[in-house]
């Protein structure tokens, strides 16, 4: 059976996960092989995905860890 | 940047912190930290509510650490708790119901189509540097609807796994999926054509 790039899209992210069977995995393989544009989609949504995950991209202000844990030192020193 | 839950120190920190040795609460809130910050500030939108819900977050877990059973991870029930804290305060300071909230349902339909275009092989992480980047990440991310912008936090910048990230948001694992691949989707859709021009030029191997 063949899938269209309509298919591949909705599998995006399942396939980028892993949560996919092996039989819609190979198909989309085998889409993959040929298509230029879902190979776009795919690689540009892994892209995004590892950008945002980058540490710098969201990081805790200065200090928030240090004023976390000095306003706890007050609440475990009430006894 | 993620700590990975260790379910054995864990408990171990827990039973001696109900024992008496109180201490122990800071080593065992700290891999927390970051998740609980990044959960209520999508929710508060605003860093400085966001890092005083966090502090009272940390401080309603260590008032009811006696309450954790363990049948969750830790960090589970950790985040249901800072999810419970920035969903009341949005409450008080706005006066509206969680159903407005949560306005936007899973069967909500939407254009969730990619952004076609050429390949885009190379990931600009180096790009990362320039303030720029990040902030049209953020950016980003700041304006997906609230139901997609938690589900990415936790799965994709926490990397938390499909079931925790359920449980912490009180949704199905079904619909972690469903609002992951549009979250994706979005994102893709709003970021992929301008972070391409963020893409490294082919290093030149000779240059005069």
């Amino acid at each position: 059976m063949r899938i269209d790039c309509k298919h591949v899209w909705q599998h995006v992210s399942d396939y980028i996960d892993g949560e996919i069977d092996a039989q819609l995995r190979a198909e989309i393989d085998h889409h993959l092989e040929t298509c230029e544009i879902c190979s776009a989609v795919l690689d540009s949504t892994r892209n995004v995905m590892v950008l945002v995950a980058d540490d710098r991209v969201f990081e805790l202000p200065t200090g928030f860890s240090d004023r976390l844990h000095a306003r706890l030192e007050e609440e475990l020193a009430k006894g | 940047m993620n700590a990975v839950p260790n379910p054995e120190f864990e408990a171990d920190c827990i039973r001696r912190i109900l024992a008496g040795e109180k201490h122990l609460f800071h080593d065992l809130i700290r891999p927390c930290e970051r998740p609980i910050y990044f959960m209520l500030l999508s929710i508060l939108k605003n860093e400085a509510d966001a890092e005083d819900a966090a502090q009272e977050t940390a401080i309603k877990v260590y008032r009811n650490l006696h309450l954790f059973r363990g049948d969750s991870q830790f960090r589970t029930w950790v985040l249901s708790i800072a999810r419970n804290e920035g969903l009341g305060r949005l409450r008080k300071t706005e006066s509206r119901g969680e159903e407005s909230l949560d306005a936007l349902t899973d069967e909500q339909s939407g254009d969730f189509t990619p952004a076609v275009l050429t390949s885009w092989k190379e990931v600009p992480a180096d790009a990362l540097e320039r303030k720029e980047l990040s902030g049209l990440l953020r950016k980003a991310i700041e304006g997906l609807p609230e139901i997609y912008r938690n589900v990415i936090l936790l799965r994709d910048i926490e990397e938390m796994d499909v079931r925790e990230t359920a449980a912490a948001l009180g949704v199905s694992e079904g619909a972690v999926k469903v609002r992951l691949h549009r979250a994706r989707a979005l994102l893709q859709r709003d970021l992929a054509s301008r972070l391409k021009g963020f893409a490294p030029k082919r290093a030149r191997l000779f240059k005069w």
